[in-house]
């Protein structure tokens, strides 16, 4: 009886996490010249072949990706050498930066978002350009990712063994070189955590974007500008196909993770 | 050498109409217009913006936004030096009066001979020096005959036997010009009497309002989840066409005419290739193509010709004459009133004055709880240590 109910349980949990997504994807099939979102009548690819022909959605897709590549690249670099730094500190400075560097995480995005167009128009004043644009919109990001970066990376070196690093030196390992050969593939699991969650949570941050961009625009701030008419079905055909992009890269890492977990269970694997 | 004299001679003939032109190709013009406002190659139309880089090589960064009130904001927040910008008619009106826009040279815009006298010299920049007109349209009834027979007046979206089926547009100006109409009172008035009168009259319609939506009337009336609704003539007519229950008037009280205009803001920092995409999008041809795909209302006659003859010739997209006459169209309403508006329309949503207190019970009831789990947490620990 109870497990029923446990599995009932599960079933509405999953339900309600992904019955939006599967709406979406099936009106993404969706035949009708209205571009309705309530009735299905028949099925076809027509917004996916609108959805190569449009050149705004492409481009604001095309900026999205480059400010998320550009934003989790340097904050993942920027995040992990913090993530050192707090490590080794004492505890009392450690618990203040990590206050600090949290502060970020719980500020409402408006404020962050505001207060970040106003440092950055100021900047653009001080320093004579024309307008906010990709810089600015890669800087904001690379903020807000951060911390998030340095939260994944941390518990990973608390877990690491310090002595192991130590003793790589002591072999006569230079430092650097112990660094990426012993530290670096211990949290490399945080570190690409850390990197995927930057990466995400740049494609679809709104708030911080919309105040930072200048003239530059990215897919959420285009979807939004969609609502005086109505947001066209080639966005569900564009979600539809990142969301499979991302799903088939999920399942890329984890079967080689566990792959590679199987090789080094049966003793002989490099891991 | 024969071949390089020639050239050279071929280029000191053109270099005097290079000059004439004057416009630099290399630059890139920032355009800043509604989303979903412009032809963009899909459904085989034409793609505007990369036929205008073909012809003069300035290329165009286009990006949209979803109401005046975005543009306005990104606008004085600076930081975004956009060469065009397609405000309505009211934000054009403040964006003058707050001197944002640069004076156009109608020189370089030959094309505007083709706009219609009807827009000419409008309410909304009364000297004709900020502004060309880039659509039109009015406001009207959508109604499913179903349920509906024949809406003539405003007073249908104040009929109860469609109670929780009527739909009002989100924003204040639209809403209220509607009871406006009915009350026969001028959109642009600075009485603050009439302005709660007008709200008074909406108070009084919400308890049969379904929704305060914009973009969802397309899906509710379509679902005929709702029976009548106001919108823009241009957006809606996909509703029309596509729908045989659904049907659309202009009632006789009168309507809100409105016009989307292309000025160039004052932070623009290429002028010149701005007034170049502006004539370019007057361009007969050009704007008959581009008002094809986005389905509102091209400001040329001679444009009309470039449409689809039953667009040309629907009222719905170009109401005769008789209807035009009784249209008002809106301008910047000054400070005070704005705020009154604001508030008014505040009180419609919400359901009368008194929100800040309503606001205070919340937070102290916040706070008490709060103490409450300070208190009880102390009284534990000093319970535990006992």
């Amino acid at each position: 009886m109870s497990r029923t109910v446990g599995r009932l349980y599960t079933f509405l949990i999953f339900l309600f996490l992904y019955a939006p997504i599967l709406v979406l994807i099936v009106f993404s099939f969706n035949d009708t010249e209205t571009a309705s979102r309530t009735v299905f009548s028949g099925f076809s690819l027509k917004w996916y072949e609108k959805l190569f022909e449009d050149r705004l959605i492409l481009e604001a897709l095309r900026n999205t990706l480059i400010i998320a590549v550009a934003a989790a690249a340097a904050s993942t670099v920027l995040g992990t050498m913090a993530a050192i730094g707090i490590n080794s500190l004492k505890r009392l400075p450690k618990r203040v930066m990590m206050n600090i560097t949290n502060f970020p995480m719980v500020n409402p995005e408006i404020v962050t978002g505001v207060s970040m167009m106003l440092l950055f128009v100021f900047a653009v004043g001080v320093f004579g350009g024309r307008s906010l644009g990709m810089g600015s919109i890669i800087a904001a990001h690379i903020t807000f990712c951060l911390p998030y970066v340095i939260l994944q990376v941390l518990p990973k070196l608390r877990q690491m063994d310090p002595a192991l690093y130590e003793a790589a030196q002591d072999l006569g390992c230079p430092p650097v070189k112990a660094f990426f050969k012993v530290v670096l593939p211990e949290i490399m699991p945080g570190i690409v955590t850390g990197m995927i969650m930057a990466f995400t949570l740049s494609i679809d941050d709104f708030v911080i974007s919309y105040f930072t961009s200048g003239t530059t625009q990215t897919l959420p701030i285009y979807i939004y500008s969609m609502t005086r008419k109505r947001v066209s079905p080639e966005i569900n055909a564009l979600s539809t196909v990142m969301f499979a992009a991302v799903m088939v890269l999920l399942i890329i890492v984890n079967v080689r993770s566990s792959n590679s977990g199987e090789r080094a269970g049966k003793g002989g694997g490099q891991g | 050498m024969k071949r390089i004299f020639a050239l050279l001679l071929a280029m000191l003939l053109l270099a005097p109409g290079a000059a004439a032109a004057e416009y630099d190709p290399d630059v890139t013009i920032n355009v800043y217009s509604w989303g979903e406002y412009i032809a963009n190659g899909t459904d085989g139309s034409m793609d505007i913006n990369a036929e205008f880089t073909r012809r003069t090589g300035i290329k165009v960064n286009y990006t949209t936004f979803d109401s005046n009130e975005s543009l306005y904001s990104k606008l004085v927040g600076g930081g975004a030096d956009y060469d065009v910008i397609v405000p309505s008619d009211y934000m054009v009106s403040r964006l003058i009066d707050e001197g944002m826009l640069l004076p156009l040279d109608y020189e370089n815009i030959p094309n505007y001979q083709y706009i219609d006298e009807q827009f000419r010299s409008p309410g909304y920049d009364p000297e004709e020096k900020y502004s060309v007109p880039y659509t039109w349209g009015v406001v009207g009834v959508f109604y499913n005959t179903r349920y509906i027979d024949e809406v003539t007046s405003w007073e249908s979206l104040w009929n109860d036997e469609y109670a929780g089926k009527i739909l009002m547009f989100d924003n204040p100006r639209d809403s209220f010009a509607i009871a406006q109409f009915l009350l026969g009172q001028d959109v642009n008035t600075t009485d603050p009497e009439e302005w709660r009168a007008a709200a008074d009259l909406l108070k009084a319609q919400k308890p049969l309002v379904q929704a305060y939506v914009m973009d969802q009337i397309f899906d509710k009336m379509e679902s005929g989840e709702a029976w009548i609704a106001p919108y823009y003539a241009g957006d809606a007519a996909i509703l029309v066409d596509n729908s045989e229950d659904i049907d659309f008037a202009v009632p006789k009280e009168g309507t809100n005419f409105f016009v989307d205009a292309m000025c160039v803001p004052k932070t623009a920092s290429h002028k010149r290739e701005a007034e170049e995409y502006i004539n370019f999008l007057c361009e007969p041809e050009i704007s008959g193509a581009n008002m094809d795909y986005v389905g509102y209302s091209t400001p040329e006659t001679a444009a009309r010709e470039y449409l689809d003859p039953e667009v040309a010739e629907s009222p719905l997209h170009y109401p005769d004459a008789e209807t035009i006459a009784r249209t008002q169209i809106f301008v910047n309403l000054p400070g005070e009133t704005s705020k009154q508006v604001d508030q008014l329309w505040a009180e419609v949503k919400m359901g009368g004055p008194g929100e800040s207190a309503v606001l205070v019970a919340i937070i102290l009831g916040f706070l008490g709880v709060y103490i409450a789990i300070i208190v009880y947490k102390r009284r534990k620990r000093k319970r535990e240590l006992a």
